[in-house]
């Protein structure tokens, strides 16, 4: 069985459609191991007899049309599900089910997949080790008490733990890249536009964008097609032509420019982050790009310029958790003392942190020096990438400025914490397309990721350019189980 | 309100000592957009429905909902400018306004700050003393919230979230507004404006039209602006005017003793018609705009603006001047049958079923007269009016061709009442027909003047009034059918 949960999301469905492996044992497969791996944390809300029930059906009446024919999938939980409990990490929506599917989601359902369950996260997606859950730590699969990265951690701890074949995860600052960074998979945000926001617990609306999470590029590829699509419930969503990214996946990036911002050259940045870059470089080349020195040059703005916009739009995108309509309620002494004690209690520090933050920048008085300032320097990124893509096709760089940490380590920090954003949060500001692949391994042997940033809508350059680096690289994931010991 | 208007000067001023004053008034005038759905979601926006049944989750703002913009509403937001003569902007912007309230379910209002549909544009007020202009400052567009109940249950406030989302146009006057009168004369003009155009019913007992008032006072003759206090949320006209005249007052009486004004927000109690201290300036609320990032800035092209200009009806102003020039109305007239859109339709329904014979003094008369009368009586709009213009038209060419007098037609319009029956019927079955047969009515004057000999010489020596007191036996004498010229005529020649 173990053998199930061990193979790629394009051999199972291999094997599914040549009728090796049932839906149903699939599904157990995912299932039973889920049992044995309670330690990690993974799941927030666990699905699986109705997983079971409905992998059992589909086997009965079977459709090998669909791209995800009767595959099981946990999915992160921050998209709504219709009669599932949807928390966002929260405490303040720890009751609520929505009585609603987001579309991503429904895109899964619609080819086939099977909800197995929600996994855990970073509350409202804030944060960047998953500590922030009010659900609890996740563990890293990697090593004991490291952590998963964030927010997506639950995500890419269960793709590293094989207890699910992909997942989605949420991508605001990076929160689908660093996880697979630090878990040794892939992740891929797509163009802001690409996946409908609708049905997703908002965090900053100008920046979410859901993606892929995978254990190899090819299956990144396979799940990006099913989930990116035009939807008329998200003004932002867009209209663009959407290529068959897995049947137009290719290694031949011969000729294709790939840039090198220097700018990412940060100071006291690990040496192993360095090699591991230079190393990139050589297998890019091997590949038959060409490597051309390219400047992004206010990168070092990037990160407070997000500090500011993902928090106001935050602190407005939160103030519907009043205790009014849904979710937590505490009681108080008149509507004021309500909201007070259901947000006092509802929120946990990162989220309260944000909050206040972000209704400081909104500020009378204080728009203009941080909001408005934010948004100018935001375009300025953007037109930095602009003028680089005049020159190159895509960028490298490091996916995160180190390899996981451990539990704890940065929790009482929240600065040291955001830099972990620093190559991430750039491509959120100016909307483009992301991924992060496994590209070796730092001392302790923990994954260290590298990004390959993309043109607006041009996943597909991005994806095969991972796709012919990732042969290259040969990257294995060294998981001893240790949780079921 | 006819009172008002039938004032010849609307000028109001408070003197105080030996100072004059005047009142500086700018309103901010909520208007619903009519529109089957809401602004931003496809939840009906009918009124009167049961408590929260018209609520879609983004209307009641659960996680992960997103709005959509109801391009219907749009349009509508663009022919009410093209409606104020105001410049309509290719480009807008919808803002997060946030503040928390139980019946705000977002935990923010989705309206347009800084950037507007529609730019500047003004209005003409029809005053007794000749026309005005009034500045529209700006028209934007904005979701309503919910509505909190505190009087049905002691203890807890209840929430209604039919309203929520609900779009409004909100209408910024400029502060040219001068008196009660003009106010009156504005909120009027708005009102028909839209209901012309279709974009706004402006019942104001639904909510449907409601307005902050600005006011301020200054000298007369001063050109600066004195502090202002802002009215919220005032439903009616009549205490538009009431909270105008009571703070107008207040503001005197304050300078008056030597004091400041404060700027701030205040309450009109209707009950005690006073208005009173919501908020200071120093306790508004910090509402924190800022662009909603799950909207796009909202951009209109110029041939999409021009294909709704086509589309606009012919509007109050241009109605009535043409009323002056092909019907021969008078201005004043005019005034008052194109105020409304549906006096407008009906007199002009009126007006066609005459036919090539049209009177069109008598039609006026018989509609701001006889039927506004009954209208006023019943209470009720002229759309429901128990006349049909086709009815009412054969009426009046019944008495324009000599079938009916003027004193019958009351007692037949008496009679159409009951059912909107046809004139023409009840004549023939009443026998209400005029006498206008020369020979029979000489017999009946004969007769009249026989009977009364005595007053007919006094008539002759010169007692002239006694000619009505002929006039009158004849008609009574007819049972009121006599025509009464010939009448006339024939009492002429035979006394």
């Amino acid at each position: 069985m173990s053998e199930i949960t061990s193979l790629t999301l394009y051999e199972l469905i291999k094997n599914i459609k040549e009728k090796k492996i049932s839906s149903n044992e699939a599904a157990k497969s995912f299932v039973d191991r889920a049992e044995k791996s309670k330690k990690i944390n993974v799941y927030v809300t666990e699905n699986f007899e109705n997983c079971l029930k409905l992998s059992k059906e589909f086997d009965d009446k079977p459709n090998f049309d669909l791209k995800l024919p009767g595959i099981p999938i946990a999915v992160k939980d921050l998209f709504c599900t219709n009669e599932v409990r949807t928390t966002a990490g929260s405490n303040i929506l720890n009751n609520f089910v929505p009585t609603y599917e987001s579309t991503v989601t429904q895109n899964i359902w619609n080819e086939g997949g099977i909800l197995l369950g929600k996994l855990n996260c970073d509350e409202f997606a804030m944060g960047s080790s998953n500590e922030t859950s009010f659900f609890g730590n996740v563990q890293n699969p990697i090593a004991e008490d490291l952590v998963p990265g964030g927010s997506s951690g639950g995500s890419s701890a269960a793709l590293a733990a094989n207890l699910t074949p992909v997942t989605i995860g949420t991508d605001t600052g990076g929160s689908i890249r660093q996880p697979a960074s630090f878990t040794g998979t892939v992740g891929l945000k797509p163009t802001y536009g690409s996946c409908s926001r609708y049905g997703i617990v908002a965090f900053a609306s100008s920046l979410d964008q859901a993606g892929p999470m995978s254990k190899d590029v090819k299956d990144s590829s396979i799940l990006l097609e099913v989930i990116s699509s035009f939807d008329k419930k998200d003004s932002t969503s867009i209209d663009f032509k959407r290529n068959n990214y897995s049947s137009e996946l290719t290694r031949n990036i011969k000729g294709l420019k790939i840039g090198i911002p220097k700018e990412y050259r940060v100071d006291g940045m690990p040496d192993e982050i360095e090699k591991l870059w230079k190393k990139g470089i050589e297998y890019a080349k091997d590949c038959g790009a060409e490597i051309i020195d390219i400047s992004l040059p206010h990168t070092s703005y990037a990160l407070p310029t997000y500090y500011i916009v993902a928090p106001a739009e935050a602190s407005s995108n939160l103030a519907r958790y009043d205790g009014v309509k849904y979710g937590l309620r505490s009681s108080g002494k008149n509507l004021i003392d309500m909201y007070e004690k259901t947000r006092s209690e509802g929120f946990g520090e990162e989220v309260k942190r944000r909050v206040m933050i972000g209704t400081y920048v909104l500020s009378s008085g204080y728009y203009d020096a941080y909001y408005l300032k934010a948004q100018k320097v935001r375009q300025l990124i953007k037109q930095d990438f602009d003028q680089a893509y005049n020159k190159v096709d895509a960028i490298l760089t490091p996916s995160t400025p180190s390899s996981a940490f451990k539990i704890g380590e940065k929790s009482n920090d929240p600065v040291s914490m955001y830099l972990n954003d620093i190559f991430t949060v750039p491509v959120n500001l100016a909307g483009l397309p992301g991924i992060s692949i496994p590209a070796g391994v730092d001392k302790n042997n923990y994954p260290l990721g590298l990004q390959i940033i993309g043109k607006p809508f041009d996943e597909q350059t991005v994806l095969n350019i991972a796709y012919s680096m990732e042969e290259k690289i040969n990257y294995k994931n060294n998981i001893t189980d240790w949780w079921m010991k | 309100m006819d009172e008002i208007m039938s004032k010849n000067n609307s000028e109001y001023l408070i003197e105080r000592n030996d100072n004059v004053y005047e009142v500086v008034i700018g309103l901010e005038v909520h208007a619903q957009v009519t529109s089957n759905s809401k602004l931003f979601s496809s939840s009906s926006t009918k009124f009167g429905a049961e408590p929260n049944t018209q609520v879609s989750l983004v209307d009641a703002a659960f996680p992960g909902m997103l709005p959509v913009i109801n391009e219907f509403c749009v349009k509508q937001a663009i022919k009410t400018g093209i409606g104020l003569k105001a410049k309509i902007n290719n480009k807008s912007v919808f803002d997060r306004k946030n503040y928390f309230y139980a019946d705000l379910p977002q935990g923010y209002q989705i309206s347009q700050y800084k950037y507007p549909i529609v730019g500047e544009g003004n209005v003409i007020l029809d005053m007794p003393e000749g026309q005005k202009q009034v500045g529209i400052e700006r028209l934007h567009l904005e979701q309503d919230a919910g509505k909190s109940i505190h009087d049905i249950d002691p203890s807890n406030t209840l929430v209604d979230l039919n309203r929520s989302g609900v779009a409004l146009m909100e209408i910024v006057s400029k502060p040219d507004l001068r008196s009660p009168d003009e106010v009156n004369a504005y909120i009027k003009k708005l009102r028909s404006i839209m209901r012309y155009l279709g974009t706004c019913d402006g019942n104001m007992q639904e909510g449907s039209l409601r307005a902050d008032v600005n006011v301020s006072v200054r000298i007369k003759g001063s050109t600066d602006l004195g502090t202002r206090c802002e009215i919220k949320n005032v439903n009616s006209i009549k205490f538009m005017q009431m909270a105008i005249i009571y703070e107008a007052n207040r503001q005197v009486d304050l300078i008056e003793e030597g004091q400041e004004i404060d700027q701030e927000t205040r309450l009109f109690d209707t009950k005690k018609n006073e208005t009173r201290s919501m908020r200071s300036k120093e306790d508004a609320h910090d509402y924190r705009y800022f662009p909603d990032p799950d909207l796009l800035p909202l951009e209109v092209t110029d041939e999409f603006i021009d294909k709704l200009k086509s589309e606009i009806p012919e509007l109050p102003d241009d109605k009535k001047k043409r009323f002056i020039d092909e019907f021969k109305v008078s201005p004043y007239d005019a005034t008052i049958l194109v105020s409304d859109i549906d006096t407008a339709k009906y007199f002009e329904e009126v007006v066609a079923k005459m036919g090539k014979n049209r009177n069109m003094k008598l039609a006026v008369n018989w509609i701001t007269g006889e039927l506004f009368a009954v209208l006023n009586e019943k209470n009720i709009e002229i759309a429901q009016s128990p006349i049909s213009a086709k009815n009412l038209a054969k009426l009046i060419n019944l008495i324009k061709n000599g079938t009916i007098s003027g004193k019958i037609a009351k007692t037949i319009f008496e009679l159409m009442l009951d059912g909107d029956i046809d004139p023409q019927i009840i004549v023939e079955e009443k026998g209400l027909k005029q006498e206008s047969d020369p020979k029979a009515l000489e017999a009946l004057i004969d007769k009249i003047i026989n009977d009364n000999r005595e007053k007919a010489i006094e008539y002759k020596q010169g007692k002239e009034k006694l000619f009505g007191f002929f006039v009158g036996q004849a008609m009574k004498a007819s049972g009121g059918k006599a025509n009464p010229q010939l009448i006339n005529e024939i009492l002429k020649k035979k006394l």
